[in-house]
């Protein structure tokens, strides 16, 4: 690992102010510390958020599910709010990686990285969420851009994750059996305003899967997917699954979703 | 006092390695010590054209570079096969020079090609960073298929064959196949396996500027014969200047069997920098160096009769070593592997034809149970696909073949001594509920799911070995197990043992059988391994030798003490040593209650005199003291054997399998500690499955391992595994004073290839190759849909 500096940030706002195209947000650590330790990527300061209260917490109002950036997987799986208005999103909480990386790794840190593979930004995208950074409101539609890509500025903070509650949803994933990332996730939501399907693990980022959506907006069950087409094209290939395999498993975790609903 | 063998007594180990007290190779540190990194190859083959170190030498913190030059400079020598295989044209086996830092050309990813030694380890990477190496890179043999076809990648070594090894009778088995009513064939790869030990390897050398000693401290399953390599064959220095310590182990599998590069590069660089050096593997050093396992291409076939009898068998195997030959590297497919492929059944013809071939891949050695693994495989895979093409139930063409009187002959070597196949199969048959099956494949399919179960019978051939046998087969040394057992004179007692632990739990293991032999109380005996100043000397733990030959020196040893304990005995109690007892920890003189404990008896031992009330003269031509040792070469090798039965659910949308249900019945001949045999058996249990569902190494067409790392090797986990059912038959081995046969490896032989038939079974003997993945179990799943279709 390279020598760097550490910062540890009072507030949002110095925490921003301190941020350059060389730096990196220290939350979980999960993903950053290890791809320093592997000399993956390397900066020249390290600021920790961890000591901000404001960006950690979880709030239930009416229709809302507001999550702290740095609240951990462990303390959204573990919430009785969450477990109680939206179950899926406290299960799939309980399903990422292991529990040392559940009891560190956090809500902020997962969207931010964007890894193609992860669980969060499906939910983000199934359940109508809304990113509220230190100086702006982003649509998750718009705020996942690419592969480990997403639209932050190097200076911006998430704060905080707004996900509308769903009618009913549920988010089915298969794990790489290595990892235990998902080699595809499949996150279905059923709004009073319409169905999301957020898929991730299938393509470079996660998306919402409007011929699935559309076929069940027509009729919300399984059999409603049976004759939606899936291409394979534009989907990741790797020794654990193949493109074909992969869009086949988006139709099949997409009807397991819908089923659990 | 009720014996102890066969108790369930905790492990003596556990409170130290459950409060973090146990101490590592790298947990040592020594005063002043420099920290080494290794530059490795990072083309799988390639010519070295130039190596230039003047910037990284003029790095902070830099103590010294050294390359392969300066091996070669020095005469170091380099790293060896262990045993001399012949082809069946009566040649000799061709093995390549494997330099510790390669000088000319490197033949694998991660082969080493310098080292740094700096103050810091954090300085010694940036300098590492700094090493330029000049490549010539070459196309790569990465693919064992195409070994045989490809360009030589060692000179001199044509086809890259380093053997084509025959054991068994063409003839006979051509005359077996012509009778035969169907001849079944099945082409089967033995996947690459990759070891992971839970601690990574690593060395602490400390050498001695004044006494010109080095000792060594090393992540090794069998310190003195590390010793012996590096002092024999690396010439680092003479065995009396060199001490070797394994200290705690965590886990080898096979993979610390072997002498590596860094141990001899950090042992003759300590001597040359006259520096202590540390050295600990990073876990991708650990996926790219440490000996690899299995990785064979089988074609086989068996010829059988209508009614299922086995008449002949032959198995064309294709065998993967790596970029170099190692310890166990030539042996493992050979007469570890060979012998074992036929199986526990009787078989009047069978041949076994092995060819070992070199690629640009990390070098393939022992890994848990070491050819019988895939011997198990090859054989227990064919005869489900004879029983799936008979119509014949699997358990049924298993016991028409099995022998059933012992000493049983075994087609191609070996001569075994005991075992009760029928009575180990019907029991994991009862065991399994293996009846209620069809019940439990109808609910399955109620839910969508397919069902399987798979049965496998195996015998392993372990304890190993008879010095005379092993040697006449081209091993290099004798695999004897040596003991010490050392009276205090205030009566405790240390057990000094050639095996290592490093999982086994020899200290209470061996306790055990020392209490029993000796009659005194576990908690005041020691057992210490793993030092070659501690002990006169050892062959170390592999091959479910522990147990069987050291722990067997260990009894011969204590009926030494017992021995001299009873002319000691005599003299004090004014009697003939004929007269004495042994009992329980007293020598009792026969019709009389006069008797002196052990305890008394090695003090005496110990004030061989008479002075006031210490009245203990030694008897005419006995020695002071209570210390005795003893040397035990095996007569035979032992013959563990079992029958496991296990059940899959498939998920056809998805392919995922679940393990179900899995029921292993093994006879480990005497059991010395259940706890500990239990917990052997699950640990290569989930080997096994390991192999048979999760475990690839995969190497791409460059020869880049694309499996380095736990994101894409997969592991098995607890929550894959089911509850495993176990039970036990007993057929004492006749070979050894304690009837024992050795369970570290059964697990592992046995699981594969039960799990793999329960995977086939429900897949309607759809043949898949290993590892049974989600994608091709899904895969298979399709096309069977597509198949039932069309025959509806
Ligand atoms: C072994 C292992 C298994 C895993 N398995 C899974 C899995 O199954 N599913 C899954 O989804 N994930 C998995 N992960 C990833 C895990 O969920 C991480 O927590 C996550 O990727 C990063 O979160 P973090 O809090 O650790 O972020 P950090 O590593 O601290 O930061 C990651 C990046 O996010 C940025 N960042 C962090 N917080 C903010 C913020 N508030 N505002 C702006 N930018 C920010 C940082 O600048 C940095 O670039 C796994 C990780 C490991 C190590």
């Amino acid at each position: 690992m390279k020598t760097f500096n550490y910062h540890s940030a009072k507030d949002v706002k110095e925490a921003s102010k301190l941020a350059s195209s060389n730096s990196a947000f220290l939350a979980g650590g999960m993903t950053t510390i290890p791809s320093m330790k592997l000399g993956l990527a390397s900066y020249k300061d390290i600021i920790d958020i961890k000591r901000i209260k404001k960006l950690s917490g979880i709030k239930v109002s009416g229709k809302k599910v507001t999550i702290g950036a740095t609240t951990k997987h462990s303390e959204v799986a573990s919430s009785k709010d969450v477990k109680k208005a939206i179950p899926s999103l406290a299960a799939l909480a309980e399903g990422i990686g292991d529990p040392q990386v559940r009891n560190r790794g956090t809500i902020g840190g997962s969207i931010a990285n964007n890894d193609p593979a992860a669980d969060y930004p499906s939910a983000c995208i199934a359940l109508n969420a809304t990113i509220h950074t230190n100086n702006r409101s982003i649509v998750a539609e718009k705020f996942f851009t690419g592969m480990f890509e997403t639209c932050l500025k190097s200076n911006e903070v998430i704060e905080a994750i707004e996900f509308s509650i769903p009618e009913k949803s549920s988010y089915q994933k298969l794990p790489n059996p290595a990892s235990r990332y998902a080699i595809i996730g499949v996150y279905v939501a059923k709004h009073k305003t319409g169905i999301n399907v957020g898929v991730t693990g299938a393509k470079s980022c996660v998306y919402n899967d409007k011929d699935l959506a559309g076929a069940l907006t027509k009729n919300f069950s399984s059999s409603a997917i049976d004759n939606v087409k899936i291409s394979s094209s534009g989907m990741n290939s790797d020794i654990h699954a193949s493109s074909d395999y992969r869009a086949n498993m988006v139709k099949a975790f997409a009807k397991k979703a819908v089923d659990a609903c | 006092m009720a014996s102890l063998v066969g108790s369930r007594v905790e492990r003596k180990e556990d409170k130290r390695f459950l409060t973090g007290k146990g101490r590592y190779t790298s947990d040592i540190n020594i005063a002043n010590q420099t920290y080494a990194i290794f530059i490795r190859s990072p083309h799988a083959r390639a010519k070295i054209k130039k190596i230039d170190t003047s910037k990284a030498l003029k790095s902070s913190g830099v103590v010294e570079i050294l390359t392969g030059e300066h091996i070669a400079q020095d005469k170091i020598g380099g790293l060896i096969a262990g045993w001399a295989i012949r082809s069946e044209d009566g040649s000799e086996m061709k093995c390549p020079a494997n330099p510790p830092l390669a000088k000319d050309s490197v033949n694998f990813v991660g082969d080493p090609v310098a080292v740094v030694f700096a103050e810091t380890l954090d300085e010694a990477r940036a300098a590492a960073d700094l090493v330029k190496v000049d490549y010539k890179v070459l196309k790569a043999v990465s693919n064992l298929g195409e070994a045989m076809n490809s360009e030589a990648i060692h000179d001199g070594i044509d086809k890259n064959l380093c053997y084509d090894w025959l054991l068994g009778d063409r003839q006979k088995v051509k005359e077996a196949f012509e009778k035969a009513d169907r001849i079944i064939k099945l082409d089967i790869t033995n996947n690459r396996l990759i070891p992971n030990a839970m601690e990574p390897r690593a060395c602490v050398i400390d050498y001695n500027t004044a006494s010109e000693e080095i000792t060594c401290y090393t992540t090794s399953q069998n310190p003195h014969l590390s010793r012996l390599i590096m002092s024999a064959f690396g010439g680092v220095a003479p065995e009396n200047k060199l001490r070797v310590v394994a200290p705690d182990v965590g886990g080898g599998f096979g993979s610390k069997i072997n002498l590596y590069n860094e141990e001899i590069v950090c042992s003759w660089a300590s001597k040359k920098i006259e520096r202590p050096i540390k050295w600990v593997a990073e876990r991708t050093e650990s996926f790219l160096t440490d000996t690899h396992g299995r990785d064979h291409i089988t074609h086989a076939e068996l010829a059988v009769t209508n009614d299922g009898k086995f008449l002949g068998f032959k198995n064309e195997t294709i065998a993967n070593l790596g970029a170099y030959a190692r310890v166990f590297g030539t042996v493992t497919p050979t007469y570890l592997f060979g012998p074992c492929a036929t199986g526990v059944y009787i078989m009047p013809a069978a041949y076994s034809n092995v060819k070992a071939v070199y690629t640009n891949t990390a070098p393939v050695d022992a890994y848990r149970g070491a050819g019988r693994p895939e011997a198990t495989y090859t054989i227990e895979r064919i005869v489900d696909k004879a029983a799936m093409e008979l119509g014949m139930d699997p358990i049924e063409i298993r016991m028409k073949n099995f022998p059933t009187e012992f000493p049983f002959k075994q087609t191609l070597v070996h001569q075994i001594d005991s075992g009760d196949y029928v009575a180990g199969l019907n029991k994991a048959k009862e065991m399994a509920d293996y009846d209620g099956f069809a019940a439990r494949k109808k609910e399955s399919e109620s839910k969508g799911k397919l069902r399987g179960i798979g049965v496998t019978s195996y015998f392993e051939a372990c304890g190993i070995a008879p010095s005379p046998v092993v040697m006449m087969l081209g091993c290099g040394v004798g695999l004897w197990e040596s003991a010490e057992v050392r009276f205090n004179p205030t009566g405790q007692v240390t057990v000094y043992t050639g095996s290592h632990s490093h999982g086994q739990s020899h200290q209470t293991t061996f306790a055990q059988i020392a209490a029993d032999e000796l009659g005194v109380p576990i908690e005041n005996i020691d057992v210490v391994h793993g030092d070659t100043d501690k002990g006169t000397f050892g062959m170390g733990t592999y091959g479910s030798r522990s147990l069987t030959v050291g722990g067997i020196a260990i009894v011969n040893a204590c009926k030494k003490i017992v021995n001299k304990g009873k002319r000691i005995a005599a003299k004090m109690l004014e009697a003939s040593p004929d007269e004495v007892d042994f009992k329980n920890g007293e020598f009792v003189v026969a019709k009389s209650n006069k008797k002196k404990t052990i305890g008394e008896v090695a003090f005496a031992s110990y004030l061989p005199g008479v002075r006031d009330e210490v009245k203990s003269p030694l008897p005419e031509g006995d020695e002071p003291g209570l210390i005795e040792s003893s040397f035990f070469d095996p007569a035979n090798f032992s013959f563990p054997a079992g029958s496991h039965i296990c059940e899959v659910e498939i998920d056809p949308e998805t392919g995922h399998v679940k393990l179900d249900k899995y029921t292993a019945v093994d006879d480990f001949g005497t059991i010395v500690n259940p706890l500990i045999v239990e917990g052997q058996v699950h640990g290569g249990l989930a080997q096994g499955i390991g192999q048979a569902l999760y475990e690839n190494a995969q190497y791409d067409d460059s020869g880049q391992l694309i499996t380095a790392s736990y994101m894409d090797y997969t592991m098995p986990r607890a929550d894959d595994l089911p509850d495993f059912n176990l039970g036990f038959t007993c057929t004492k081995a006749t070979t050894n004073p304690l009837g024992v046969k050795g369970c570290g490896e059964a697990g592992t032989i046995a699981a594969t290839p039960t799990v793999m038939n329960a995977v086939i079974n429900a897949l309607g003997g759809k043949e898949i190759s290993l590892p049974a993945t989600a994608e091709k179990v899904w895969k298979a799943c399709k096309e069977m849909k597509k198949s039932n279709a069309k025959a509806a």
